[in-house]
């Protein structure tokens, strides 16, 4: 039986504050490791041309999108998904809270990543503009608001306690 | 306090804005092997050979089947007798996206490195990309039990020469409505797994009892014990309806393997296997005299089917013909409608299905108008409006009898928010400024065929039928579940069905439940479309509430000795009128109804519970009236919206915050559709824009925000008054848009341009006119 030669290498990565670490194929996307390692089903994946930003993730504090970014590259690093935004005892972070009040979801399917790319604008600019916002958000792809519900998501974040604490 | 019209926050949120929603692709059951599949490159082909023996020998592969290994299975359901199309093709290739093999393995990237290693050998045949192609004379044909390539041909239902030899003036218009990938976030995902005790099927879906009948007849098993369940959808808008081959095959494969098989779609694959929407082209000709007033409309409609022609897809020009007068009293007004075949992606519904293009032709043609007779457009159209007491009005189509609306009242509703003197005298300054951007004014006054609908409507699409279930099931502590056949795909119907229930029951909206999308859980169900949730869905709601309602009065009267007729209901007590001191909790009523000593006589226990299959007389109308004011630079010829106005008449809102995501993603879907997205093939057939780096799905930045307004006029077909929201902006976005681009460039001669208005399109123009 003719195989096709996989090797396996170990990755550890803090997720949301906890180690994680497990042997992958070195081909295995950080998306994938996300979902099927770590077992945190809350990042999707939409594309497969790094256009949709349903992936998105903190890596060390910054937006990365997890499909553009193998798992051994993120090895030793820390990566923050939607289930480590909150304060984990329920209770949503300013941004969560934004989408809820402001509808800035509809499906959800594109929300994770959403949220992830908005906690990072604030962190970064704290009282963005619509501008801002909109040129902020234009690697992440909504079908279903039109995103001006999302432009008015993070403007209630940045008026009720910016970008929030994560792990 | 009635929570009709109420701004309630989501009850699907905490869930989905904290990663803990559950997409299909989220199960991972024990066992579970991934599908793959292997599609055609080629636009048409005969398939010499298809080599799957270096994929069988990966390791972790369980199978690899072609056509051979699914002979004793039907083809797709939804397909036309002759022109099927086969789950696996095994003969020829129709268009790209086509499956040619299917394989399966242990994990994910051993079933996309087995798809890689199937080997096929193609002999190319000449395909047909385009209408024009496949109607040309000698055209090469695609299905052989048709005479050409024209599925289904509708000659006009009148000879309208004489009124168009008569009329003081005609005007003919060709419009192309470009064909748009419907993209939802999450593609088509599909878990199967069938055991001993049946099949289970988790499928990204719109209609699960609809899929759960189709299923049990394909492979001629009982529905008892055939399970369907659409858990949370990441979108669908109409696209998640279709009967996507890999759902059949997933099962077919979990059937013959003895373990769950998962299937998810990439992107790239969803955009040619996913079906399309639109694709359509009109040639109108419009009678009209010199004040603008229209006397007769001829409209001939060609709809690209793709490559195999699915139901739905077939019954979009139907749509289209039933809506062409849009909301104008037009005296005369004949279809005539072709369905073709072509190499391509089937088409089938999108957000509007059939409505926008209707629309987009009759508003293009409203302005047409204005501009041969020099008629301002919003004359034009008030001209012609059907009058706010002119319902019901029987169209020139059996379909539709149109039952409410005030199309002028919108319009002065938009006009209270557009300036449009003012604009008017922007447009001409800028205009005789060279180096100002041009301004363009479009109006659009749209209406649609929405609420699917009356009895043998959604039959005729291959549904059971048209109803909609709901069943209202109060707890033993005074709770309530609602069941609903409608399955929602973000649509907020948890939400809006508690709101409804909430007001009927007299139970606090937070102890409030609503379940849909498992078929397991819901009695019967008819599934989420043709904007009908809440105008049907809904509606069984309130009636089915209400009936519990009534029986719980009849348990509280015998609690506390009154008449019926006497109990009211206020803050989960039901009291004596005038006598809140007598009074009895919700929880009390419901703990008791369950207990036979406890209930008058001749009640049987467990009777708060009521299902109803809700039926409505006709479809419902929605209707409004949209500006859109766009600039554009006069060197590069891109667009950008300026401002979008936007009325809205859904009859009864139960949600606003709803009803206007509602409308501001059809909106965007309709600007997207105007000036971003078309799904092209080259001569060949080979699509260009397969991949979300070639097709433009607008972003954050590529879309304006909106001023909305809102028109009421109630639904006389349901109690509610509602008349469904999910495809307006779809129907009315479109030509709005094209109407201000064409009357921003209409001093340079444009009396048309095509969808999507590109700055490569436009940039011709600026600069042909130099």
């Amino acid at each position: 039986m003719s195989t096709i030669e996989t090797h396996t290498t170990r990755v550890t990565v803090t997720v949301n504050g906890r180690e994680v670490s497990e042997e992958v194929e070195p081909r295995t996307l950080l998306v994938h490791f996300l979902r099927e390692q770590a077992r945190l089903t809350g990042t999707h994946v939409g594309c497969d041309t790094s256009n949709c930003g349903a992936c998105t993730v903190l890596i060390d504090g910054e937006a990365a999108k997890s499909c553009t970014v193998l798992a051994v590259q993120a090895n030793g690093h820390k990566v923050t998904t939607v289930e480590g935004v909150g304060n984990g005892s329920g209770g949503f972070s300013p941004v969560q809270e934004g989408f809820r009040q402001e509808h800035g979801l509809q499906c959800g399917y594109c929300t994770p990543g959403m949220i992830m790319a908005c906690t990072a604008l604030l962190t970064e600019n704290p009282k963005p503009n619509e501008h801002e916002i909109r040129e902020a958000l234009e690697g992440n792809l909504c079908r279903c608001t039109g995103y001006e519900t999302i432009v008015r998501a993070v403007q209630w974040a940045a008026t009720n306690g910016g970008a929030g604490e994560w792990a | 306090m009635s929570l009709i019209g109420a701004k309630v926050l989501r009850k699907e949120d905490p869930n989905l804005i904290t990663g803990q929603g559950l997409y299909v692709d989220d199960l991972q059951p024990a066992g579970c092997a991934f599908m793959a599949t292997v599609r055609s490159t080629q636009p048409h082909a005969r398939i010499v050979a298809v080599d799957t023996s270096a994929a069988r020998s990966i390791d972790g592969v369980l199978a690899a089947w072609t056509a051979t290994d699914i002979a004793n299975l039907p083809a797709r359901p939804s397909s036309l007798p002759g022109m099927d199309m086969p789950l696996i093709t095994g003969d020829v290739a129709r268009f790209v996206g086509d499956i040619v093999a299917v394989v399966v393995a242990a994990d994910r990237s051993t079933a996309a490195d087995a798809a890689e290693a199937v080997i096929v050998d193609y002999e190319p045949l000449p395909a047909v990309a385009s209408l024009g192609q496949a109607l040309a004379t000698d055209a090469p044909m695609i299905h052989p039990v048709l005479q050409g390539n024209t599925v289904f041909f509708q000659d006009y239902t009148e000879d309208l020469s004489a009124e168009f030899a008569a009329a003081p003036r005609t005007a003919s218009l060709s419009l192309v409505n470009n064909r748009c990938a419907p993209v939802p976030i999450e593609p088509n995902v599909v878990l199967a797994d069938w055991g001993p005790a049946g099949l289970t099927v988790w499928a990204a879906f719109q209609a699960p009892h609809h899929l759960r009948n189709t299923i049990a007849a394909f492979f001629g098993i009982s529905q008892d014990t055939t399970r369907v369940i659409a858990p949370d959808v990441g979108g669908g808008f109409g696209a998640k309806i279709n009967f996507a081959s890999e759902i059949f095959l997933a099962a077919a494969l979990s059937r013959a393997l003895s373990r769950p098989v998962k299937y998810t779609q990439t992107r790239s694959e969803c955009m040619v296997a996913m079906f399309h929407g639109r694709a359509q082209e009109h040639k109108v000709d419009v009678a009209f005299d010199d004040s603008g007033k229209i006397l007769a409309l001829k409209v001939q409609v060609t709809q690209d089917q793709g490559a195999y022609p699915d139901a739905t897809g077939m019954g979009l020009p139907v749509l289209t013909t039933a809506m062409s007068a849009g909301c104008y009293k037009i005296p005369k007004v004949a279809v005539s409608w072709r369905n073709v075949v072509t190499n391509t992606t089937p088409v089938a519904a999108y957000r509007g299905a059939g409505r926008p293009e209707a629309s987009y032709m009759i508003e293009r043609v409203i302005d047409l108008v204005a501009d041969e007779t020099g008629v301002d457009p919003i004359e034009v159209r008030k001209t012609n409006f059907i009058p706010a007491d002119g319902f019901p009005y029987q169209t020139h189509s059996p379909l539709a009898v149109y039952d409410s609306g005030n199309f002028a009242g919108a319009l002065d509703e938009l006009l209270r928010h557009v300036d449009y003197p003012a604009l008017k005298a922007e447009q001409a300054a800028r205009m005789a400024d060279p180096t100002e951007k041009l301004l363009g004014i479009g109006f659009s006054s749209w209406l649609e065929i929405a609420g699917f609908g009356p009895p043998g409507s959604l039959e005729a699409f291959g549904h059971l039928a048209s109803w909609e279930s709901a069943q209202v099931r109060v707890q033993p502590d005074g709770s309530a579940i609602i069941y609903t056949g409608a399955s929602p795909h973000g649509q907020g119907t948890v939400t809006t069905f508690a709101q409804i229930a909430a007001d009927q029951l007299g139970i606090d909206f937070d102890r409030i439940s609503v379940r849909h999308g498992d078929t397991a859980v819901i009695p019967q169900g008819i599934g989420t479309m043709g904007s009908r949730a809440v105008a049907v869905g809904g509606e069984g709601v309130k009636t089915a509430s209400t009936r519990v309602f009534e029986r719980a009065k009849k348990i509280a009267a015998h609690l506390l000795e009154a008449t019926e007729d006497d109990i009211v209901v206020e803050n989960e007590e039901f009291h004596v009128r005038g006598t809140p001191s007598k009074s009895v909790p919700w929880s009390q009523v419901a703990w008791k109804s369950f207990q036979p000593l406890e209930l008058p006589a001749g009640m049987e226990p467990g009777s708060l519970d009521a299902t109803v299959f809700q039926q409505v007389p006709n479809f419902s109308f929605p209707s409004g009236a949209y500006c859109c004011v766009v600039e554009i630079d006069r060197e590069t010829g891109e667009v950008e919206i300026r401002n979008m106005y936007l009325v809205d008449d859904c009859g009864t809102v139960i949600n606003p915050m709803l009803v206007e995501g509602q409308v501001h993603g059809g909106v965007a879907q309709g600007i997207a559709q105007a000036l971003y997205e078309h799904m092209q093939y080259d001569e060949s057939g080979v699509p260009r824009t397969a991949t979300l780096m070639d097709y433009l799905v607008p972003a954050a930045p590529d879309l304006p925000g909106y001023v909305s307004g809102r028109t009421v006029t109630l639904n006389p077909s349901n109690t509610l008054g509602a008349k469904g929201v999910g495809e307006s902006g779809s129907v009315g976005a479109p030509p709005a848009v094209i109407n201000a681009v064409v009357d921003a460039l209409s001093h340079l001669g444009v009396k048309h341009i095509d969808m999507p208005a590109t700055p490569q399109k436009i940039w011709s123009i600026l600069r042909g006119s130099k």
